[in-house]
């Protein structure tokens, strides 16, 4: 008799486990297999071809020891702060003035989103054009009469990752803007009412009593900007090429380096791993914050 | 006559809104020139693509063209040179064209069929493999890539069009599965349950029920596919081969390329060429592209 019931269960709904063999394919094999590969590996003296001789930490001991390691991970710190704070609150101004009935919404809005449909390649040429010290904004001035003013972040080792924060706030904040505009609509138009009854400024029902209420909307996006942040790789390469010298590198440039073209697999493994815990670090707690609100509901 | 004065300045109901209050003209002040900031790109694009390069050494990025020429485009598309090769644009737009095609088609078929299992055919565990699938999307595709490049030569599929679009297929899972399930999942259960009280199958009910009903979603997915697929470089340069390289690795082997003098008109160009496809996706498509990004942000 149990012998007949466990096949039942097995085939029961065997359509819908069918359909779903691609999804389990993947989680099982790419999500789950190749990161678990790449965390374990991580962990061997690899070089040209990935081998099984453990080595401990020393893969990550070199790692911290590499000055253009140190280098793209203090960037991507530089790159991440600025990208997050500017984005966060240059998206909020907009949103905010957006949401005060304006006429040509649909306008402003489309301008604000367009650079988020371009790639980052697009983008990062496009910024490296106007960037050119020779050709762009520097000899636009120089051009109405401030000889002197200089403004060649792209040639300069310490301001070029600051080119591609301004690139990446271009690209990115229309999408901020959109994710907080949906938040600000969500708002009950009797908390206006409210605030404007009993005198409040406008700024002050912003900061203390709408922002704290879309602190979720808030959560999200920083979630969301942030996972972007720590991937962040063609615009690099278009826009800088990591350079001058290694002054623009980032970590997701560093393990397509060390992966495929110098064939020093141990390295680029433990950076990667280094990036997948910088991921779970963001998303960790956020994936635990979602749940248990999910639960009270 | 007091009386007649006061109806005719105050009138009675709700006042009109003046135009121009000191507070909006800051208002739309602040907007306008954030949109220029955003605008101004996309002009110095244009601008210097219609130029000659003569006038390019002489003039400022921001002028508009004195003498209009469309010969920096027609070098982008037909000759631009990436170190050996001076093909022009064209070879990479279609090789984007060829990868995005199938993977669009593919991906939303498989992603489509399993969120609809998801939402209305649950099975046990399936729950749990939806939730990785969506912690996956966050995972950066550095640290998946180097595995899956050796299970994909083992497939002997590396370097091919059918690597780069199971690639594509496989990224494109967690969205696309997340954005079908959650739509199916939001369709009234009386009408699946009627369809099978009248015994209809899974696949009767996907076909002749829930895609009808679907056209808003699929439109969706399609938009983000396009855009993503199309916008992609680090998954075309390792995946794809040197046969298929999309049209994005192309234009940054153009314009960043060493060799040879720089034709900013031509890169230019080139760049619009490139843009060209996400952006009249994005033009056309209006509220289901700020749909697609709001569900496609975790996508990357």
């Amino acid at each position: 008799m149990s012998h007949a019931a466990r096949p039942n269960t097995l085939f029961k709904n065997l359509n819908a486990k069918v359909a779903a063999v691609p999804m389990i394919a993947t989680v099982l094999i790419v999500f789950i297999g190749c990161t678990l590969w790449t965390v374990v590996l991580s962990f061997t003296s690899s070089r040209s071809l990935p081998e099984l001789t453990f080595v401990g930490f020393d893969q990550y001991t070199r790692l911290f020891n590499t000055p253009r390691w140190n280098v793209s991970a203090i960037n991507l710190g530089i790159f991440g702060v600025f990208t997050l704070v500017f984005s966060t609150v240059i998206g909020f101004i907009l949103a905010a003035l957006m949401d005060q009935k304006i006429r040509f919404e649909g306008a402003f809005r489309t301008v604000f989103l367009y650079p988020y449909a371009l790639s980052f390649i697009v983008t990062g040429l496009v910024w490296q054009w106007i960037l050119t010290p020779t050709f762009g904004i520097q000899r636009v001035v120089r051009d109405l009469g401030f000889e002197t003013f200089t403004f060649s972040i792209l040639n300069d080792q310490r301001f070029a990752i600051y080119a591609v924060v301004i690139a990446g706030l271009w690209h990115g904040t229309g999408l901020v803007m959109a994710l907080m505009l949906a938040g600000l609509r969500g708002i009950d138009e009797d908390i206006w009412k409210a605030s404007r009854v009993d005198g409040i400024p406008v700024w002050k029902t912003y900061l203390f009593i709408v922002i704290p209420m879309m602190r979720p909307v808030f959560i999200t996006t920083i979630v969301l900007v942030s996972t972007g942040i720590v991937r962040v790789y063609d615009l690099v390469v278009a826009l800088t090429g990591g350079g001058p010298g290694n002054a623009s590198e980032v970590p997701a440039k560093y393990v397509y380096e060390f992966m495929f073209r110098r064939a020093n697999l141990g390295q680029g493994l433990a950076a990667s791993t280094i990036m997948l815990t910088t991921v779970l670090i963001i998303i960790i707690p956020w994936a635990l914050m979602e749940y248990r609100g999910g639960k009270r509901k | 006559m007091t009386a007649i004065n006061t109806i005719s300045t105050e009138p009675h109901g709700r006042r009109p809104t003046r135009t121009f209050t000191p507070a909006k003209i800051m208002i739309y002040g602040v907007l306008a020139v954030a949109a220029l900031y955003y605008v101004l790109p996309l002009y110095v694009m244009i601008v210097t693509s219609l130029k000659g390069m003569p006038e390019i050494r002489l003039g400022n990025i921001f002028s508009p063209p004195v003498e209009i020429t469309f010969q920096p485009w027609s070098t982008a598309w037909t000759s631009a040179c990436t170190g050996l090769y001076c093909e022009g644009l064209k070879v990479g737009f279609w090789n984007s064209v060829q990868i995005l095609i199938p993977s669009v088609i593919i991906s939303i078929l498989i992603a489509s069929v399993n969120g609809y299992a998801l939402a209305n055919w649950r099975f046990k565990g399936s729950e749990i493999f939806f939730s990785v699938l969506l912690f996956g999307a966050f995972i950066p595709y550095q640290v998946m890539l180097y595995p899956l490049v050796i299970i994909t030569r083992e497939l002997r599929i590396f370097g091919t069009l059918t690597g780069i679009i199971v690639i594509h297929t496989i990224f494109g899972m967690p969205i696309l599965t997340l954005l079908f399930r959650n739509y199916f999942a939001s369709l009234p259960t009386e009408l699946f349950k009627a369809a099978r009280v009248d015994g209809a199958g899974f696949w009767r009910i996907f076909f002749q029920i829930m895609v009808p009903l679907s056209a808003p979603i699929f439109i969706v997915a399609v938009i983000i596919q396009v855009t993503g697929i199309w916008n992609d470089f680090l998954l075309g340069v390792i995946f794809a081969g040197s046969k298929n390289i999309p049209m994005t690795v192309q234009l940054n082997n153009i314009v960043n390329s060493t060799q040879g003098v720089k034709e900013y008109n031509v890169n230019m160009a080139a760049t619009i060429l490139t843009g060209a496809v996400p952006l009249l996706v994005y033009f056309f498509s209006g509220k289901y592209f700020v749909r697609g990004i709001a569900a496609g942000a975790v996508k990357g």
